[in-house]
């Protein structure tokens, strides 16, 4: 089941004054943060399984570094821990080199990768190794395939190519449907 | 008996070490009159640090505010009676604030308790900076937002570790003769508990023989290291570095008896002072300047 979730209507129920529109302090992400997992948590009481969570900061004018490590670091971490409160997945939209830099920053700290979803298209980015970013570029064009077929295309050694698979399912990248990976941010899986 | 202590004639993150090596040597609740009189001009960092000095009196210390009218007036202005007239007995005459929209005041000084603080701040700075970071200083549109989220995270500081307030303040200048270039401030000050107590309450800190003022400021400006143990804290600081260092600024950074700088090659302070008069909590300036370029186009020349 896909949300969208706006994370300027988000900061707007969260602060107790409409008239900040900026994702900044440590206690706004903390905030914030709560109220997307209260969303993900409602979809799951609705019956859901698997949710895939479009994150769109498109009306963020500021995020800080102490926001984003709240909102992006956590909700990454908590969700792509072993015991997540449920199965999630998320893509983040309207994300401006405006708010890279505290992105970007918050990712290296905690070896983070997430994906992106712009005008140019969708992308992964954050911390990732080189086989990582090929496999993860193979799955999104394959659109639905399996290991032999990811390895075809790349033409690549099948161990390195299950262990960036691996790897990429475990951080929420890719997911598995019906025996074929499929990845996150794929018009497959929306 | 009351202490008289002396406000340099120029108060600014330098000179503002004279009038701690005045206070001091004596008890928090000594009376002084801290003499401000013969002041005709300070920095956002000097204002700042004086409401913070009147925060660390127990016994509420007279000020003699500036006799000059035009200093008098742009203390008024910058809104450091208003602060200080909650801390001091003021004493002599000084203009009531009136809002002159003077475009030199980025933000006027601002006390900072808590996060609602720290929004309205950068609410009320975004379309001042743009303006001043982009036509004024000849940054990228990128510095402007990189900006507000350094004045977020210097704000924060307050907030996460300080125990207390403290004040905000932002000025443009035009430093024609130090430097050649318009430069922007940040300054932050706060009499909280400082970075050493601050770190040394983190679970399983060890107090070595070499821990002191210094070496807390080492790991908390250098190395990103906070009281809270979580990974992703301590963040703050280090993209303000960042910030600072990518648009070739000055961060500078006072807590206890240490100062530690990081210092751009058009400046020439150094990069850790120690043995300082000590002062309680943490006090902070960044300073950005002029695009070389912009500066160049300016005025045919950077002198």
């Amino acid at each position: 089941m896909k949300h969208h979730i706006d994370i300027s209507s988000v900061l707007r129920k969260t602060l107790s004054c409409d008239l900040y529109s900026n994702l900044v302090t440590r206690q706004t992400g903390a905030a914030v943060r709560g109220q997307i997992e209260e969303l993900l948590a409602d979809a799951r009481d609705s019956g859901g399984d698997a949710e895939l969570a479009v994150i769109d900061f498109s009306h963020v004018s500021i995020i800080d570094f102490s926001c984003a490590d709240e909102v992006i670091a956590k909700l990454l971490l908590r969700y792509g821990a072993d015991d997540p409160p449920k199965e999630a997945y998320f893509v983040f939209r309207g994300v401006s080199d405006d708010h890279w830099d505290a992105i970007e920053s918050v990712l290296e700290r905690h070896h983070l990768a997430l994906v992106i979803e712009s005008d140019d298209g969708v992308q992964i980015a954050g911390a990732l190794t080189e086989d990582e970013r090929r496999v993860w570029g193979a799955i999104f064009r394959l659109g639905r395939a399996d290991h032999d077929q990811i390895t075809a295309d790349l033409a690549d050694d099948s161990s390195r190519v299950a262990e960036a698979l691996n790897a990429l399912c475990h951080r929420r990248l890719a997911m598995v449907i019906d025996g074929r990976y499929v990845a996150v941010g794929s018009p497959r899986v929306r | 008996m009351t202490t008289v202590i002396n406000v340099p004639h120029s108060l600014d993150d330098q000179s503002f070490e004279q009038v701690l090596e005045q206070v001091a040597p004596l008890p928090a609740d000594a009376k002084l009159l801290i003499d401000a009189r013969h002041t005709r001009w300070a920095s956002p960092y000097g204002l700042t640090a004086l409401l913070a000095l009147g925060q660390t009196r127990a016994e509420r210390a007279t000020l003699a505010v500036p006799e000059s009218d035009d200093t008098a007036s742009y203390w008024s202005r910058a809104a450091f009676f208003q602060h200080a007239a909650e801390l001091f007995e003021l004493r002599g005459d000084y203009p009531k604030r009136t809002s002159t929209g003077e475009s030199s005041v980025l933000l006027e000084i601002t006390s900072i308790s808590k996060a609602d603080d720290v929004h309205d701040v950068v609410g009320r700075i975004q379309q001042k900076a743009q303006q001043i970071i982009t036509q004024q200083l000849g940054l990228e549109p990128k510095a402007t937002l990189g900006f507000a989220m350094t004045l977020s995270e210097v704000c924060q500081n307050i907030i996460e570790h300080a125990g207390r307030g403290g004040w905000v303040a932002v000025q443009r200048y035009d430093w024609r003769n130090r430097l050649g270039r318009k430069v922007v401030v940040i300054a932050v000050c706060d009499a909280g508990v400082g970075f050493r107590q601050s770190l040394q309450s983190a679970p399983g800190h060890i107090s070595t023989e070499r821990w002191d003022d210094s070496r807390a400021l080492e790991e908390a400006v250098i190395r990103g290291v906070s009281r809270y143990r979580e990974r992703g804290r301590g963040q703050g600081l280090a993209g303000a570095r960042k910030y600072v260092g990518r648009w070739n600024g000055k961060l500078a950074v006072r807590s206890g008896t240490a100062r530690i700088a990081i210092v751009p090659p058009w400046d020439d302070d150094v990069p850790l002072a120690e043995n300082l008069p000590p002062f309680p909590g943490a006090q902070l300036q960044v300073i950005i300047p002029e695009a070389v370029n912009a500066a160049v186009s300016r005025t045919g020349g950077v002198r």
